[in-house]
């Protein structure tokens, strides 16, 4: 049973997070010299994928300088970016692997943490069969290392059951674009953004969740362009909106059908694109028949007159984009509303050329290239589908295995923690993953994980995932080994190794080898270097959606990034796709899709009367593993606050700064209310990237998009109450904030 | 050789404090940042502003100083107290029209942004605008700013009868109407006039 082995408060004080206000050595000393070198890298928080300079001296990053010959953000970071080097020479680096004992977790040696691991792995595949043993990977690694968690997952271990964190991201859009188009990835480098002369943004808090985007959003308005934001919240990015959609939670994919109700309705189609270019056309427009402005009003809160002005402007522009993100997407419909909004743009023909386009906001660090290459549990190396038997003998033969011994696709990662929660999963090796954060229902999350029979995580600090482990294996940071990463733009970028790890920690790559040569499968996982993993990979990925063949460390660093597909070594890479019109699919159409409406899984009634909804704030990163341990960035947003309107606040006598108790279906939980006019009055927004009584996933639910898998974090419902007593956490830290 | 400027433009501020956490890597007020960023009114609006030293012709805050410590260098970036000079008194902090100036208790002298004269005067950008990632502020030629921005730079301010111009410009809308911040103004609810709809 895998059961935290100390109190969180002493795993707490003994694992942090604590936070890290000052460079080594101090802001007066030790930092003050000048550096050894200048590495060119990327930041390590989100898809942007920055371009940061970090200075190194001694084997250690001692700060950071702004690399402005980078084309795509060409020196802009946002605070994470400026003090992501504070992760370095941090006190609460895992110095070495860990075991659980009775008294806690105790230092071992390398070989005692890999053989315990194998020995109870092996020995729980024997008793209940290879697929009782998942493995979790994360879309903040190196492409390099999610390409490797597939391939350990498939071949060293032999279970069907591997997937990843962006299934918690990128799923829906993905899944979206690759039904309507044939290839999961936005078709437009992000420099065509400030050629839209009408850009609607959907369902993305894009200032504070992907901040540098936000320039080239304002060019786009410096250039004469109109900004629609559809958002149950006014965010930064909406300060300078032409036209603001205040969807109701959950009710996107009617707002949508209806904007293309009156774009058919009025003409603004373009008939030929869809006669050439598209099948599905008839019955999407026959399904918008009935979503009429007034229509769709009653059930979006969206005025009738602002669905007609933003169909108007989207269908009469002559080039017009949409950018959507996890507002839309982390939806039990999220694939339909993904599918709604890509119908628009293919039939006004906006597709193919600067400033057209339907685009997805790609989340985490590595979220693009983290899913193209074998950790989804549906797909192998090059975005193939894992049921593509081509695809299958040419991935077993770089694999060196037969085809039949590649596991058919396994459960997701929702699906996995149901299954460790059944027990027909026993075993879980995560890396990269902090699920007792990220997963909605806390306390189901926290069910299954004591119920495994074993727990391996991988990571350099102690997740809170990680206080249910048997073994921590203390891995690596991103500046610590090589590899690459694809951008939210599908731009190949180069990851340099700018130090080694402290103390005993491991570069992750070594610890997947190592466990697999112990699983009896070393010839396989034989690489000497991230490179000849690459290497392995491009040749993987090769005649695939994703072919990566043509692309080298070499190429990336001439020419500052590779768009994929690049199927050559004299093929410059692919920035745009879809130019003429080609979609990807092998007839080279692209699909209408159908995107029926269903209520949330949660839905409101009069016993839970308010929409939850959940995103996240600038100055944190996912579930914080990284970021809550960096004194800046915690100070400036140190807590969940509740952001409430001023005329719910006032029906339920709560004040600005009092404390709520909010309750769902699932549990009840108490946060600080900050009165804002910036939300609808029948919704309350929490941030997400806290753990134990001050995650607001405690009250999630763990409803599924059932095409993509993704959870419903968008659309909860809630009561509240002005609560008298202040959380147990607050009371702890003794603090008013 | 082409002239850069210093340009503020808070409308495309999105409060991420970028420039803030920037500034406290300066090599002179290590660990503290010589700007801030505020929001105008939370509860109404999310909008935001960054405040930075705008470098007056003629400082107030030099004018005030009883110790004649504030100094401006021959390209116009006035600078922190003197030390030795500086007698902590906090005219400038009282005088800037702009409230710029920070008295430093930790170090006894008033200290404020030299738009980062060891990057500039080395052809570098200074760091705030270096990475603002929505370019609220920005330090690129003034040919470039008219060229690609809707907005108009200036920098010439009154305050009272006090006519202040700086070195760093403002940038400021053309006549613009009232703009709602309320998302209630923006809803559709059944049985009432949308005539409040305002966009």
């Amino acid at each position: 049973m895998a059961k935290p082995p100390l109190p969180i408060e002493k795993l707490i004080e003994l694992y942090g997070p604590s936070l890290n206000y000052e460079p080594l050595g101090g802001w007066e000393d030790e930092s003050r010299n000048p550096a050894e070198k200048l590495v060119k890298t990327h930041c390590c928080f989100c898809g942007q994928q920055c371009g940061i300079q970090l200075k190194v001296r001694d084997n250690k990053v001692i700060g950071f300088e702004p690399w402005e010959d980078f084309p795509f953000n060409e020196g802009m970071l946002c605070p994470k970016g400026v003090k992501r080097y504070m992760q370095n020479n941090h006190p609460d680096r895992l110095p070495g692997p860990l075991m659980r004992t009775d008294s806690g977790f105790k230092q071992v040696t390398w070989d005692a943490a890999l053989s315990q691991t194998v020995a109870r792995i092996e020995e729980i595949q024997k008793k209940y069969g290879k697929d009782s043993v998942a493995v979790y990977g994360g879309a903040s690694l190196t492409t390099e290392k999610a390409y490797l968690v597939g391939k350990f997952a498939r071949v060293a271990l032999g279970t069907r059951h591997v997937d990843y964190n962006g299934r918690l991201c990128m799923v829906s859009a993905g899944t979206a674009y690759k039904l309507a188009f044939g290839v999961d990835r936005s078709p437009n480098p992000w420099e065509d953004i400030p050629s839209a002369d009408v850009l609607m943004i959907a369902g993305s808090n894009t200032a504070e969740c992907s901040p540098i985007t936000t320039d080239y959003v304002w060019r786009m308005k410096d250039n004469g362009g109109k900004l629609i934001i559809v958002d149950p919240r006014m965010t930064p990015i909406s300060r300078n909106t032409d036209l603001y959609l205040p969807v109701r939670p959950g009710t996107d994919v009617i707002l949508y059908m209806s904007i293309l109700n009156v774009i058919l309705r009025e003409g603004l189609h373009k008939q030929e694109f869809i006669d050439a270019h598209t099948l599905g056309f008839a019955e999407v427009a026959d399904s918008v028949k009935q979503y009429t402005p007034e229509m769709a009003a009653e059930i979006t809160g969206v005025p009738p007159e602002a669905i007609e002005k933003a169909a108007r402007w989207l269908g009469e522009a002559k080039n017009a984009m949409i950018l959507h993100a996890r507002g839309v997407e982390h939806q039990s419909k999220g694939v339909e509303n993904c599918s709604a909004l890509i119908n628009i743009c293919l039939a006004t023909g906006n597709f193919g050329r600067k400033g057209a386009g339907c685009m997805m906001i790609t989340g985490q660090g590595n979220g693009q290239g983290g899913r193209e290459h074998g950790q989804k549990c549906d797909q192998l190396p090059g975005q193939r589908s894992i049921d593509d038997e081509e695809g299958r003998k040419h991935v077993a033969s770089v694999w060196k295995v037969e085809p039949e011994e590649i596991p058919r696709a396994g459960y997701s990662a929702m699906e996995i923690m149901d299954a460790l929660h059944k027990g027909e999963i026993k075993a879980l090796v995560s890396i990269c993953f902090n699920p007792i954060v990220s997963l909605p229902h806390l306390q189901f999350t926290k069910e299954a994980l004591e119920k495994a029979e074993f727990v391996c995580i991988i990571d350099p600090f102690m997740s809170e995932t990680a206080h249910y482990a048997d073994i921590v294996l203390a891995g690596s940071l991103q500046e610590e080994d090589e590899g690459v990463v694809a951008n939210v733009e599908g731009r190949v970028l180069h990851i340099q190794k700018c130090i080694t790890p402290p103390d005993d920690a491991r570069v992750d790559w070594e610890i997947f080898c190592d466990l697999a040569k112990r699983l009896g499968n070393a010839e396989r996982f034989s690489y000497t270097s991230s490179r000849e993993i690459f290497d392995e990979l491009r040749e993987a990925s090769r005649g695939g959606i994703a072919d990566y063949y043509g692309i080298t460390y070499e190429k990336i660093d001439k020419q500052m990034g590779v768009f994929w597909p690049c199927p050559s070594l004299d093929h410059p890479g692919t920035p745009r796709l879809f130019e003429n019109a080609k979609f990807l699919h092998k007839d080279g159409k692209a699909r209408f899709l159908l995107t029926p409406y269903r209520e949330s899984g949660d839905p409101v009634n009069n016993e839970y009367p308010i929409y939850l909804t959940t995103g996240r704030v600038v100055s944190q990163y996912l579930s914080g593993t990284q970021t809550r341990r960096i004194g800046a960035l915690v100070d400036m947003y140190p807590e969940p606050r509740l952001e409430i309107h001023p005329r719910l606040a006032q029906q339920y006598g709560i004040a600005d700064g009092d404390w709520v108790a909010v309750k769902t279906r699932r549990s009840v939980a108490t946060f600080r209310a900050m009165v804002v006019k910036t939300i609808r009055p029948d919704t309350v927004f929490v941030p997400y990237h806290w753990p134990g009584d001050k995650s607001i996933n405690q009250l999630t639910h763990r409803t599924i998009d059932p095409r993509s898998k993704i959870p419903e974090y968008k659309v909860s419902a809630c009561q509240i109450v002005k609560s008298e007593a202040a959380p147990s956490w607050a009371v702890a830290n003794k603090g008013d904030n | 050789m082409t002239e850069y400027g210093f340009f503020i433009d808070p409308s495309r501020c999105i409060g991420c404090k970028a420039c803030e956490n920037a500034c406290s890597e300066c090599e002179t007020h290590r660990g503290y940042p010589m700007i801030q960023v505020d929001f105008l009114d939370r509860t109404n609006s999310i909008a935001t502003v960054p405040t930075v030293c705008m470098h007056c012709d003629n400082p107030t805050c030099a004018q005030v100083c009883p110790a004649d410590a504030i100094k401006k260098t021959e390209d116009g970036v006035v600078q922190s107290s003197l030390k030795p000079r500086c007698v902590s008194c906090s005219n400038c902090v009282l005088g800037c029209p702009f409230g710029v100036p920070k008295m430093m208790s930790r170090l006894d002298q008033m200290m404020k942004c030299d738009m980062c004269y060891d990057r500039t005067s080395v052809g570098k950008r200074p760091m705030c605008a270096t990475v603002c990632p929505s370019q609220a502020l920005a330090f690129v030629p003034i040919e470039q700013i008219t060229r690609e921005r809707k907005l108009k730079p200036t920098n010439v301010f009154q305050f009272g009868n006090q006519t202040v111009t700086t070195k760093v410009f403002m940038m400021v809308p053309e006549d613009t109407d009232e703009i709602s911040i309320d998302v209630v103004d923006y809803i559709w609810e059944k049985g009432e006039s949308n005539d409040t709809q305002r966009i």
